[in-house]
């Protein structure tokens, strides 16, 4: 059991696509058969390595999608000039394969005994390894009270809408749409400042624990403004997506 | 064995304008941002290039460097990462111009930045019009993320040669690896002879 | 300070590469920097990958902590500037 473990985590293991889902226009989960999958922790990511023909090696990392217990899954976003992405989001079908290595880290992870309240913050696709916390908390039952402030350029782009939108009791999503609102739209329509963290924060008199991923343009603005309000900065824990295709 | 990601295949094709671009490369009209710190923003009035280790220390400030003899060229560059971007316009001055201001001997440089980023370069390299500290791309001032106020630009050696955010040069006896080639990158870097790393 | 570019990461990407040097996880791990002191998580430093290698730096003084770079399936690993890793 030890071997099979070890085995998991430090080398590269192929990886089957079981299905693929189009969640939005540019954005696509991949659910994968991963032979001795060792497990994974809610907010951990994957290393995902391509081969061509001609030897060519990619690499690329992506956050597990889905909660621990379930098929391990990714969800890409499309960017327009990537190398990696395209091939994921457009042209990969059951049964191709691809290398993984993981699952990965030991930082931006939750499990219920972590507690809260938990601020989950979301910029794009930064949504990814916080859906597996959603999916986590409700699947072990935890009354942990949730906030999920989400910033995305407009409705079309939200991901995982539908199952944002029949959340589990106790979890509530803020959304703010910071180019494009649908008609009657009553939200928050501009980037999360600290008017909006002052707003939706849990105050940080209830020791929340948040969670902030997405640009990094985006972690760094949230995670200074929360500590602005308050939270002791090892209670703000970041993952930083780098640039997105905007 | 890894297994082959069915139909995967890398972004660029290679070798565009035959004998025009080296090999390995691909030819790009974007021009890639490739940093190892932080984006530099040293006020100009605090700006100074400094020429170490010759007989006399020389130092210009921007003003100065401003009213030295400048060209405008144009000329092909290729990044060790395998990028190749042709036709790229810059200004600067010559370091024909800045090593003649300098009675020395040594025959290699250390160039030095803001940020503590290094690269070695021979003399020989930078004179004979082979090379500018260049304020200028694209008939616009440099900008930060691409070096300026002011890089170092070697086009006939790989772009990691071209320092970033450039405040100086350090003469030296011994040809000494800056920051990549302390790390294995080559210590010379022609492309055309594809050396990209110690031992190429 | 200026805010760091969208290009600038953090050590959660680099946690596969560690896993490789390091045989284990180390994003949680705390580095504290050699030149200011500072302590942190290791996916908390700012990662900055321009291809030719991957430079870790302190967040506080931009103080280089490790360099990574790999050359013909070989990984150089220099960690001279963090005081301690734990």
């Amino acid at each position: 059991m030890a071997g099979t473990a070890v085995r998991g985590r430090l080398t590269w293991q192929t990886a089957t696509v079981s299905s693929v889902l189009d969640e939005t226009a540019k954005v696509r989960t991949l659910s994968l058969e991963v032979p001795d999958w060792a497990g994974h922790r809610a907010g951990q990511h994957l290393d995902v390595r391509l081969t061509s023909e001609d030897g060519y090696r990619a690499e690329r990392s992506y956050s597990i999608a889905t909660a621990p217990g379930e098929p391990v899954a990714i969800t890409v976003e499309r960017l327009d000039n990537g190398e990696v992405s395209p091939y994921l989001t457009e042209d990969v079908r059951p049964g191709d394969q691809f290398e993984i290595r993981g699952p990965i880290g030991g930082y931006f992870v939750w499990d219920p005994v972590d507690g809260g309240p938990l601020l989950l913050l979301a910029g794009g696709s930064g949504i990814v390894p916080l859906r597996a916390i959603l999916r986590h908390r409700t699947r072990e039952e935890s009354p942990v009270p949730v906030r999920l402030l989400y910033s995305s350029r407009g409705w079309a782009d939200v991901i995982y809408r539908g199952e944002l939108d029949h959340h589990a009791q106790g979890v509530a999503v803020i959304y703010t749409l910071t180019r494009q609102q649908p008609a009657g739209w009553t939200g928050y329509a501009r980037r999360v400042d600290q008017q909006m963290l002052s707003d939706v924060a849990w105050p940080a008199a209830q020791a929340p624990q948040a969670y902030a991923c997405g640009p990094t343009s985006f972690v760094e603005s949230v995670a200074s403004g929360l500590v602005a309000l308050g939270y002791p900065p090892g209670r703000v824990k970041t993952e930083r997506f780098g640039a997105t295709g905007s | 064995m890894s297994p082959i990601s069915r139909g995967f295949h890398r972004r660029h094709d290679e070798a565009e304008p035959a004998g025009r671009v080296p090999p390995g490369q691909y030819v790009t009209h974007d021009f890639p941002v490739l940093s190892a710190g932080p984006t530099p923003h040293t006020p100009l009035a605090n700006w100074t290039f400094s020429i170490e280790g010759a007989r006399e220390p020389k130092t210009w400030t921007w003003q100065e460097f401003q009213a030295l003899p400048a060209e405008t060229v144009t000329v092909d560059i290729h990044c060790v990462t395998r990028w190749s971007k042709l036709d790229t316009v810059w200004t600067g001055v010559s370091l024909d111009v800045l090593l003649g201001a300098v009675s020395y001997d040594d025959p290699y440089v250390l160039a030095f930045c803001d940020g503590g980023y290094t690269t070695n370069v021979p003399v020989a390299d930078l004179t004979g019009g082979k090379a500018w500290v260049a304020y200028s791309y694209d008939g616009g001032p440099l900008p930060s993320e691409h070096g300026g106020p002011a890089r170092l630009l070697v086009p006939h050696l790989y772009f990691w040669k071209s320092a970033k955010w450039v405040r100086g040069l350090r003469l030296r006896e011994v040809d000494a690896p800056g920051f990549w080639e302390m790390y294995g990158y080559h210590m010379y870097g022609d492309p055309w002879r594809e050396q990209r790393y110690a031992g190429d | 300070m200026q805010p760091l570019e969208d290009w600038v990461l953090d050590g959660n990407a680099i946690g596969g590469l560690l896993l490789e040097v390091f045989g284990t996880e180390m994003t949680a791990a705390t580095g504290r920097c050699g030149s200011c002191g500072t302590a942190a998580p290791v996916a908390e430093l700012a990662v900055y990958r321009p291809e030719l290698g991957t430079v870790v730096r302190c967040r506080h003084c931009d103080n280089v902590l490790m360099v990574f770079v790999q050359i013909r399936g070989i990984t150089c690993v220099d960690m001279r500037g963090l005081a301690s890793l734990t």
